[in-house]
């Protein structure tokens, strides 16, 4: 699972290099996230404009990967595809979580 | 199986391994739109489809040899079959559970990381059916193609 992150101030933005975050790559996924979360950013923007498709343990990583941030840390998705969307509203987690269109909605957002 | 349905079948087999199934569930998906799967649907179907296959791969063949997963879809006027086949353990109860989501709670360390496999596959699906046959679990998606609008 390739992840590139780049910070200003104290946003972080994840780009996310796949076209699926599922069942095969969900460990990877949290791991990886763990690695590039180690930092004092206080807003992780998670850009996944390149993810096509996401399944429930591909979705389960992503909560995972919230946690892992602790409570003052806050984790945001852009760039959601309609599938990938779907699996976010069904399940609910678009109330626990800020979707954006895409990093420019999110990045032009404030982090509160 | 293949009766009423226009636009034939397609069968695909691969062993039961979670990179295995991450690319059948890709290739089932593309090869579902090239037989004429309404891009409507497309998204639903794929979704539902991977739940069921992760579920063979992660549950039905937990602790015993890992074999393979058979799944033949069927095109047909207005609906979708999708046939999932296995010879890994039975459904508990031999009958596919309830699927009620998790609880998404109200703290973020409370917020559920599984759970909504079946939820997903029942919210998406018409109709599921399951039975136990031959030592082989055999379970059927039924999917509306008709257009909502």
């Amino acid at each position: 699972m390739a992840l590139t992150s780049t910070t200003t101030g104290s946003t972080q933005v994840i780009t996310v290099h796949a076209d699926r975050i599922d069942a095969a790559m969900a460990i990877q996924f949290k791991e990886d996230m763990r690695t590039q979360t180690e930092t004092d950013a206080s807003r992780v923007v998670l850009d996944i404009s390149l993810v096509e498709f996401i399944d429930s343990s591909g979705l389960g990583a992503i909560v995972a990967s919230m946690k892992q941030l602790g409570g003052d840390r806050v984790l945001d998705l852009a760039g959601l595809h309609p599938v990938v969307e779907k699996v976010f509203r069904l399940t609910r987690m678009d109330t626990v979580f800020r979707l954006f269109p895409s990093l420019d909605d999110a990045l032009s957002t404030g982090a509160d | 199986m293949t009766r009423f349905c226009d636009n034939g079948c397609l069968e695909l087999s691969f062993p039961a391994a979670e990179a295995d199934a991450s690319s059948g569930i890709a290739t089932l998906s593309a090869r579902l739109t090239e037989h004429g799967l309404p891009q409507h649907r497309a998204g639903d179907v794929k979704i539902a489809l991977a739940e069921a296959i992760n579920n063979v791969v992660e549950h039905a063949y937990s602790d015993v040899a890992p074999a393979a997963v058979q799944v033949t879809c069927c095109l047909c006027k207005d609906t979708l079959k999708v046939l999932i086949s296995d010879t890994g353990k039975p459904l508990p109860g031999l009958q596919p559970p309830d699927g009620i989501p998790s609880e998404i709670g109200s703290t973020i360390q409370d917020l559920p990381e599984g759970g909504f496999g079946w939820f997903l596959i029942r919210e998406l699906t018409r109709e599921i059916r399951y039975r136990r046959r031959r030592g082989q679990n055999e379970l059927t998606l039924l999917f509306d193609l008709r257009d909502p609008g």
